[in-house]
């Protein structure tokens, strides 16, 4: 172990410029302290776009990494290389969530240019597209206040491009479907008479599929919920440390037994069960691109589990019980 | 829009490492499927200028070679497998998306707006299409067997230059003709109401693909550029970071 003080160089990770020079640093001084210098001589990389690595192509190092802990001698020798605008974590959702709950809200009410100018502030005769209204919005809220008060981000923030490309998709699906759900020509979910002899035009609201979804979507909302409190529950705040979930004395949490990540599984029981109230081709397809999505990074999550955990549970898939 | 390969360079030097991981099957077929696609492009070359030596006119060219056209832009489907199964090293969804867009001229525009059919834009794609196809295949064709003459190099790498952008011309030219016949008979389109509760128009639909080609067509031509100063002139390129 070393004693006394140490001096940090570094170098671009590209054209190896040396960058920065530091001398009087504590062995006992961590790479998120040393980020920190680094930003006062160069202000235009604050520490959040610094990646500092041993080896110029190798991982970066973490914040919590300890100068004396790591392979340097009394001259460190560390690489930069610049991460681009980041932007928080909490920004990203509250815009990607923010976006969707609003324009959804402008097609419910019809403000004007979207549809024929006398529909211009009406509103649907069809009770289900308030209650899908009701639902999306319900939906979006909850997650807004998920991200405020439960959710705890391990990384603090992702890069700017990122905002982008996540806004278009979430703001993209949200007015593709809100403009087919409220639209003055929408058909509800209608059960099937039309080839009984005694059919007598109306036709009578699919009701039941209507219930049915209905109870569906809200017992996934309480589900991923209980398990966003139950995620919440397992990290003490501030911390960043990794522990295997487990059910809790919720039995919405009961699908831990089977799933590594049941917020993606009733993340989709839910748009499953919008797709089935609204009848909406867009809205399912918006529910399978979701549950690509979800699918990858839950065969993601669930290898790293597997790899950092060796008593994992075995009998756990990672979004659908037994199946994927 | 035409078809480009990912790695020039790489595929050089690699070809010769890859085909000692390769196992022998994967380079009889490859060499089987690139001789048969040179050979069938081939045909429709030969097919195409009898036919204008013969007639005199381009009326009718694209009825008689439509049947080959189909089967032989249709079977590229299979190099998509090829990138997934790995045989070939190519991300998928690059060839996929070039082999979709092909497709879609074929079966979506040509095939289905028979009112196009005749007009000169489609000879000209038709002509770039098969210039570079028999290039292309010929070229994977040589490498596969160890051989590649220096002038088939050089016309992949350098006709591009102005194929690339004839190609575009005419498949855009093609599309902008066809508008106005999509509109009147309003195919592949749905209207509301309806129990799915979507709508789609083709003619909306064309206008975007129409309009995708301004940032795609330089993307692809600056890379193909790039990727012919690496192989023909071996420069070395500090590629920009991510």
């Amino acid at each position: 172990f070393k004693h006394g003080i140490c001096t940090v160089e570094i170098l671009d990770a590209k054209t190896k410029d040396k960058l920065c020079f530091l001398d009087k640093v504590e062995p006992n001084a961590t790479i998120g302290e040393i980020k920190s210098m680094f930003h006062k001589s160069h202000p235009q990389w604050y520490a959040a776009r610094q990646s500092i690595r041993l080896d110029p192509k190798g991982k970066s190092l973490k914040d919590e990494d300890v100068l004396q802990h790591l392979p340097v001698g009394t001259t460190a020798t560390f690489y930069f290389r610049d991460l681009g605008a980041q932007i928080s974590w909490v920004t990203v959702f509250l815009t990607e969530y923010g976006g969707p709950l609003l324009l959804y809200l402008m097609f419910y009410f019809r403000v004007p240019f979207i549809y024929a100018p006398k529909y211009d502030f009406t509103t649907s005769k069809h009770w289900v597209v308030h209650l899908a209204c009701m639902c999306h919005s319900f939906h979006y809220l909850k997650r807004l206040l998920e991200t405020l008060f439960v959710h705890r981000f391990s990384h603090g923030t992702m890069p700017l491009r990122n905002i982008f490309k996540n806004c278009t998709y979430y703001w993209g699906f949200a007015a593709w479907m809100a403009y087919y759900i409220n639209h003055p020509l929408y058909t509800p979910p209608i059960r099937y008479y039309i080839n009984h002899p005694l059919y007598t035009p109306p036709p009578i609201y699919g009701e039941q599929q209507v219930r049915i979804a209905l109870i569906i979507f809200l017992f996934c909302q309480v589900g991923n919920f209980s398990i966003h409190i139950a995620l919440r529950n397992l990290r003490p705040p501030g911390s960043k440390t990794r522990k295997i979930p487990y059910p809790t004395k919720n039995p919405f949490t009961w699908i831990f037994l089977l799933v590594s990540c049941p917020n993606y599984t009733y993340e989709l029981g839910s748009w499953f069960g919008f797709t089935l109230m609204t009848q909406c081709l867009p809205v399912a397809f918006f529910t399978a691109v979701g549950f690509i999505q979800m699918t990858v990074w839950a065969k993601g999550k669930h290898r790293s589990y597997l790899k950092e955990f060796r008593d994992y549970p075995p009998l756990r898939s990672p979004i659908l019980p037994f199946v994927l | 829009m035409a078809s480009t390969e990912e790695d020039g360079s790489v595929e050089e030097k690699e070809n010769n490492n890859k085909k000692r991981t390769k196992s022998a099957i994967a380079v009889a077929w490859l060499t089987f499927y690139n001789i048969a696609m040179t050979a069938g492009w081939l045909v429709l070359a030969m097919a195409m200028m009898r036919f204008y030596i013969q007639k005199g006119t381009h009326k009718g060219l694209y009825k008689s070679i439509a049947r080959t056209l189909k089967f032989f832009q249709t079977i590229a489907l299979v190099e998509v497998v090829h990138c997934a199964i790995g045989i070939v090293r190519t991300s998928v969804i690059v060839t996929g998306v070039q082999v979709c867009s092909r497709i879609f001229m074929v079966w979506f525009i040509t095939n289905s707006i028979k009112q196009i059919q005749n007009e000169e834009s489609v000879i000209l794609f038709l002509a770039v299409w098969t210039f570079t196809e028999i290039t292309r295949y010929s070229f994977y064709t040589f490498n596969l067997l160890n051989h590649l003459p220096y002038f088939i190099k050089w016309a992949r790498y350098n006709m591009f230059i102005i194929m690339y952008p004839l190609g575009v011309a005419g498949e855009l030219l093609t599309i902008y003709t066809a508008l106005p016949y999509v509109r009147k008979t309003g195919m592949l389109s749905m209207r509301l109401p309806n129990k799915y509760n979507v709508s789609f128009d083709y003619y909306y639909f064309l206008v975007i693909v129409m309009l995708s080609y301004i940032p795609l067509f330089p993307q692809l031509y600056f890379h193909m550029l790039r990727q012919r100063r690496k192989v023909l002139l071996g420069e070395i390129i500090v590629e920009k970071d991510e």
